[in-house]
């Protein structure tokens, strides 16, 4: 995403903008567009700086838009956005995208803030027994964690750099390679980074899933 | 640290750096000619400033060209060149001579964050950008640099994930003040970011291809990530807004995979996405890559596919493989030796 220009967007205040772990922030602000869970919207603070795009966090009918992030300290955009406080003005364009699509017990893994989109389909009450594998390098990356507490089995935590036994330790291709009771008719859901989402989705596909049941997201 | 490099900067950098350095306004112009049309590697060999001047920069400034790390030549006469990128990894540029063509292919990035599964570039996941000098050094350090007749931006790397240096190298290409090439022997490859596809259709005459691979939305989103947020659809959509009746020219590349996207069903869609719109396709063997669930089409499915789309007005090309002895397929050797260095 280069410019703001031909980019509809509008103008809202900021209601919160909270560092809920080290370098990571949900930032909210009242919901004025409807939209579908897993899209995305580009944000900004100035149209000097070029719009960055984020996926929703929150449930389609919420009040507010949650849009969760963290901050790139060599970036052109995050350092801008964690400064943000309440009633500051923050560029939000319309919602777009189609990482949207939704069966029943559907497997979605994530690495770091690619939740997002998987708590949008959640929260929107879109999810139907899904099994959510969040990968993260230490405990309080585990975003929305609480959230996932009836979800017993089917939230699989998998923390890089640390030990605990709640949670799988080693990276979220890690717990794939040795997933022994994986369900190749899944579908299957991934968002995060280009290399996470390479390594599961070969890994996945080394498991028998056929890469038409493979659909991700990927942040650039 | 490295000093900065003088090659790679534009002639209006290289203004601003004179007037920085306290140098007459003439001496931009002077460097731009020996760093972009003269074949000489170092500041000392610019003879036409004074040893003072050139004293001056040498203590700030490097010359910045690099040579391939590595070569590996074809029997079919391509030949691919390995260079080092300032964060120690490998990018490709593959030198594919054709008869009185000469078409070098360049990365913009070293690996990609776009994930396409057919893709091996992808498997090494992103790890920076190539600056503007970098793009360029893979033109200007290979010995066929003066025969080259096309560059096409189909190397490693997503350009419009990297524009402001792609453009940047663009606009010392094709400078009077830079290398001088024709635009329309340059063609930069996308898999369709709208946003920065629109800003290069303004700013730049050079061509434009686009991999689409299948115009069906569901199963291009398999393929190519990028579906999800850019669908095709909405790539060609825009695309129909910039004007390609002249010389300017858009085309459509199309790796063929078996049973996937060669039956005729694709054929009715791509005449449907496509039509009325001035443009030509382009059809590619697959070079497999290693843990790839996809095979290439055979070629006899592949001709029937070309003829067919001909027949619905679609004029289609078939890429000839080059270079298959030599892991032509992009990303395969960088990988191979980035994994060696690991």
């Amino acid at each position: 995403m280069k410019t703001w220009d031909d980019l509809k967007y509008s103008t809202i205040s900021v209601y919160r903008n909270n560092e809920i772990a080290e370098g990571a922030y949900l930032l909210s602000f009242k919901r004025n567009f409807n939209f579908v869970a897993g899209q995305v919207v580009a944000l900004g603070v100035t149209p000097t700086i070029a719009p960055r795009l984020y996926s929703i966090a929150s449930g389609e009918n919420d009040e507010f838009i949650e849009i969760l992030y963290s901050e790139k300290l060599d970036g052109s955009l995050t350092p801008m956005l964690s400064l943000l406080k309440p009633g500051d003005n923050l560029m939000v364009s319309e919602p777009f995208g189609t990482f949207t699509q939704t069966s029943k017990s559907d497997v979605y893994i994530a690495a770091g803030t690619g939740i997002a989109p998987f708590m949008s389909r959640i929260r929107s009450a879109k999810a139907e027994n899904p099994t959510v594998i969040h990968g993260a390098s230490y405990p309080e990356f585990f975003y929305y964690n609480k959230e996932f507490e009836n979800f017993g089995r089917n939230y699989i935590r998998c923390c890089s750099r640390c030990s605990d036994d709640q949670l799988f330790q080693g990276r979220v291709t890690d717990y794939v390679k040795q997933w022994s009771n994986l369900d190749p008719n899944k579908k299957y859901y991934l968002c995060g980074s280009a290399e996470m989402v390479v390594e599961t989705r070969d890994a996945l596909i080394a498991k028998g899933v056929p890469f038409a049941n493979i659909n991700a997201e990927i942040y650039f | 640290m490295s000093k900065p490099a003088l090659f790679g900067l534009t002639l209006n950098e290289l203004i601003a750096l004179a007037k920085e350095e306290k140098l007459p306004g003439f001496t931009a112009k002077q460097i731009s000619e020996w760093l972009y049309k003269k074949e000489i590697t170092s500041i000392d060999e610019m003879t036409n400033l004074s040893l003072k001047v050139r004293q001056q920069l040498s203590e700030k400034y490097c010359f910045g060209l690099s040579q391939p790390a590595k070569v590996s030549e074809s029997t079919d006469g391509t030949k691919k060149y390995l260079f080092t990128t300032s964060n120690l990894k490998f990018v490709e540029a593959a030198y594919i001579p054709d008869n009185d063509r000469a078409t070098l292919c360049v990365s913009s990035q070293v690996g990609c964050k776009m994930g396409c599964l057919f893709c091996m570039t992808g498997k090494q996941g992103f790890q920076g950008h190539l600056s503007a000098g970098e793009i360029i050094n893979q033109l200007r350090s290979i010995p066929e640099w003066k025969n080259i007749t096309n560059i096409v931006y189909m190397g490693m790397g997503e350009p419009f994930d990297n524009l402001d240096n792609v453009l940047k190298s663009l606009e010392i290409l094709t400078s009077e003040w830079g290398m001088a090439m024709s635009p329309r022997r340059i063609t930069v490859s996308t898999i369709g970011v709208i946003p920065a596809m629109k800003e290069f259709l303004e700013r730049s005459n050079c061509h434009l291809a686009v991999s689409l691979h299948t115009p069906f939305d569901e199963e291009r989103r398999m393929l190519m990530p990028i579906q999800n947020v850019y669908p095709i659809e909405e790539v060609v959509k825009e695309i129909r807004k910039f004007d390609f009746s002249g010389q300017r020219r858009v085309s459509f590349e199309y790796i063929m995979f078996n049973g996937i996207n060669d039956t005729p069903r694709h054929v009715k869609e791509m005449s449907r996405l496509l039509n009325g719109l001035q443009c030509r396709v382009n059809l590619i063997r697959f070079h497999a890559i290693p843990d790839t669930p996809l095979k290439g089409s055979p070629d006899d499915v592949i001709l029937e596919f070309r003829n067919a789309l001909t027949a619905k007005g679609v004029f289609t090309t078939l890429r000839s493989s080059r270079g298959q002895d030599i892991q032509a397929a992009c990303g395969l050797l960088s990988t191979k030796e980035n994994m060696k260095r690991e």
